[in-house]
């Protein structure tokens, strides 16, 4: 019997079977952040260990920083003291530190790729649950809590039984208007917030084919929104492409030997998924969420859902999803009250999220109920934006970009949207509070977060902007 | 740091009876600025437990004088989102010690029993009888026993066997943790590493 891509890659980096199904699985690539390592470190200093591969662990500082001013000292205490515990923690134990202000500082799952860090038939491991990002490269790669950052620190392995495995399957061009963003969204919106469970998934077929590494990045950034462990795409040349000469990627003949390698990780024809799923892309039109969980999409033309057909204890939910909202069921989004729009986060915060939402509002100018948060997701996107002169597109149209961060996607930092405000928002998360307490967030992607910038409403983008 | 040891229980239950019970909600973000493992508890359900002026909200059942006990019983996809181990940690910190559900994420599942707090899957059947004894009285009792792997409502007898990681149950029972485990093969890890 065949083997999948992601049993190819999880059996290539078992140290030991253990009795009751888990596998010590050794780990390639360890990401590491401000708020899941300090009590990891701690509890490493209280073994009276150190880090065990310092060379293979890639520290950046992104959830807890400020967006504005970050020359300055960082003004709420304890989140200095936390960037300060993690930088003398990483000089402590001989780890490369990206911290706040490097030119290669960023949001972590943003640096590995452009640094080239992150790469195919790796296992890569962080202290969270997006790490599921670096999927795209077609490597094994998922969020872990806390003592598992520490069992990485102590030994470079963690223990893990191996999940069930997922094959999801979309065909067919993507309409115009549609972005990647908006075919997880759907993905999620057709098998729900926990359809995922214990799985791996797989994404095939040709609409991933013809993406590039930034639209994978995006479709893998929110298989945990499903409930997956993570999600993953065969390498093929446009991966090759995209990791080809960069500074941690292997160079010259190395890289060659690498690309010979890489290019036996796919699926085989016979291999067995646990569960499988075929969706066609000329169906999926650009999306929004209306509730309080990512599986709470419609395309955004459509009617907010009435949840008649729902009993008990589901009903209940949807109903106090809604009514967090300020929605009615069967209402059009449509037409409907914006006050803040976030374009960034380890969803959309790459170089291609930017050029997408500046072509949109070039030439327009921004409402005046909008407040808006652009965050580049590192130091190198920023650098690009103004390279390419974005800048001053978006400032011609009334925008500023801030400084890179996590920002408002989980509003750890300052950027917090208001009790009872409506945020369109281009990150991962609608819970209840995600960004800010009382805030309500509707899920989109870039085009829906600039046609929401521009008429200060929930429009749809290709109509607004004559896509 | 070394597992307390679980076998047996016999407590209340405190229901928390919503579905889709994300990370962001046991613990919101902006208490995740601690560089230690303290306290964690007083900011559980933090933005359900008390309103914008701090205000205690009556209708949250940890905040109902009723309930009470070491097991908390939640609906279905309990601990989805972020995969932040200060859930686990908190939950824990208040003083719970079982967490049982219909369905769990899965990152949770997994941060719950490496600190100690064992998460029980249970049928809907079996979650909504539960539900329903600790309405009718709020001192009914449940039983836990790890060793038998089984979980019973004292009040009506019905009694569920759930499944846990052999492994997992082990270190409960023993209070082992994995770093530990992981450092005695240290040598088989780097002869991995040199292959």
């Amino acid at each position: 019997m065949g083997k999948t891509l992601f049993d190819k890659i999880w059996d290539a980096h078992i140290v030991r079977h253990l009795d009751g199904g888990r596998d010590v699985l050794y780990i390639d690539r360890h990401y590491i952040h401000e708020v899941t390592s300090p009590v990891a470190f701690l509890g490493l200093k209280n073994r009276g260990l150190t880090i065990a591969r310092p060379n293979q662990t890639t520290a950046t500082a992104d959830h807890n920083v400020p967006t504005i001013n970050q020359h300055l000292p960082v003004k709420d205490e304890q989140s200095r003291g936390q960037l300060d515990t993690f930088e003398a923690n990483c000089k402590e134990n001989g780890i490369e530190h990206f911290g706040l202000g490097h030119e290669k500082n960023g949001v972590v799952h943003i640096i590995g790729p452009e640094l080239g860090f992150t790469q195919p038939g790796m296992t890569i491991v962080c202290g969270d649950s997006h790490t599921s990002t670096h999927g795209a490269f077609g490597a094994v790669a998922f969020g872990v809590g806390t003592s598992e950052v520490e069992m990485v620190f102590a030994s470079q392995c963690i223990m893990q039984p191996k999940p069930k495995k997922m094959k999801i399957t979309v065909n067919g061009e993507m309409k115009k208007g549609v972005t990647s963003k908006d075919v997880i969204l759907y993905i999620i919106a057709e098998i729900s917030a926990s359809g995922g469970t214990g799985h791996f998934i797989e994404f095939t077929g040709d609409t991933f084919r013809a993406m590039s590494m930034e639209e994978r990045m995006t479709v893998c950034n929110m298989s945990i929104e499903c409930g997956a462990r993570g999600g993953i795409i065969a390498p093929d040349q446009t991966t090759f492409d995209y990791v080809n000469g960069r500074e941690n990627a292997p160079q010259g003949e190395a890289f060659s030997k690498a690309v010979d390698k890489w290019k036996e990780l796919y699926s085989d024809d016979d291999a067995i998924f646990d569960t499988e799923y075929l969706f066609d892309a000329s169906n999926i039109e650009p999306m929004i969420t209306f509730g309080t969980n990512p599986g709470m999409g419609i395309g955004i033309t459509t009617y907010i859902p009435t949840g008649t057909d729902l009993e008990g204890s589901d009903k209940i939910s949807f109903n106090k999803s809604l009514e967090y909202m300020g929605f009615i069921g069967g209402d059009k989004m449509i037409g409907k009250r914006v006050d803040y729009v976030f374009l960034g986060s380890c969803t959309n915060g790459r170089i291609e999220d930017f050029r997408l939402f500046t072509n949109a509002v070039k030439g327009y100018k921004k409402a005046d109920n909008i407040i808006a948060w652009l965050v580049p997701g590192s130091k190198a996107v920023a650098a690009q934006i103004v390279t390419e002169g974005l800048d001053k597109v978006l400032e011609a149209a009334g925008f500023e970009v801030r400084q890179p961060g996590c920002s408002a996607c989980l509003a750890m930092n300052e950027d917090k949207v208001p009790t009872g405000m409506y945020s369109v928002s281009t990150s991962n998360r609608n819970f209840e509070g995600r960004q800010g307490p009382g805030a309500r967030t509707l899920l989109a992607g870039p085009l829906v977060a600039a046609a929401a910038a521009i008429s200060g409403t929930v429009q749809d983008p290709r109509a607004l902007f004559n896509l | 740091m070394a597992l307390q040891k679980f076998s047996t229980l016999t407590s209340g239950g405190v229901p928390v009876e919503i579905e889709n019970v994300d990370t962001d909600q046991i613990i919101p973000a902006r208490f995740l600025k601690a560089v230690e493992r303290k306290g964690f508890g007083d900011n559980l359900f933090r933005d359900w437990r008390y309103d914008n002026q701090n205000n205690p909200i009556a209708e949250f059942p940890l905040n109902n004088p009723a309930y009470d006990g070491e097991i908390m019983f939640a609906s279905k996809n309990f601990g989805c989102g972020s995969s932040r181990e200060h859930a686990a940690w908190s939950i824990y910190d208040y003083g719970f010690k079982v967490v049982v559900s219909s369905f769990f994420a899965d990152i949770f599942k997994n941060n719950a029993l490496n600190n100690g707090l064992l998460p029980i899957q249970v049928s809907e059947v079996f979650l909504a009888e539960a539900f329903s004894e600790i309405a009718k009285n709020s001192a009914t009792t449940f039983s836990v026993d790890l060793p038998a792997q089984s979980i019973k409502i004292d009040s009506t007898g019905r009694t569920e066997s759930f499944t846990i990681d052999g492994y997992k149950k082990e270190c409960l029972l023993n209070g082992y943790d994995d770093v530990d485990y992981l450092r005695s093969i240290i040598d088989t890890i780097e002869n991995f590493e040199n292959k």
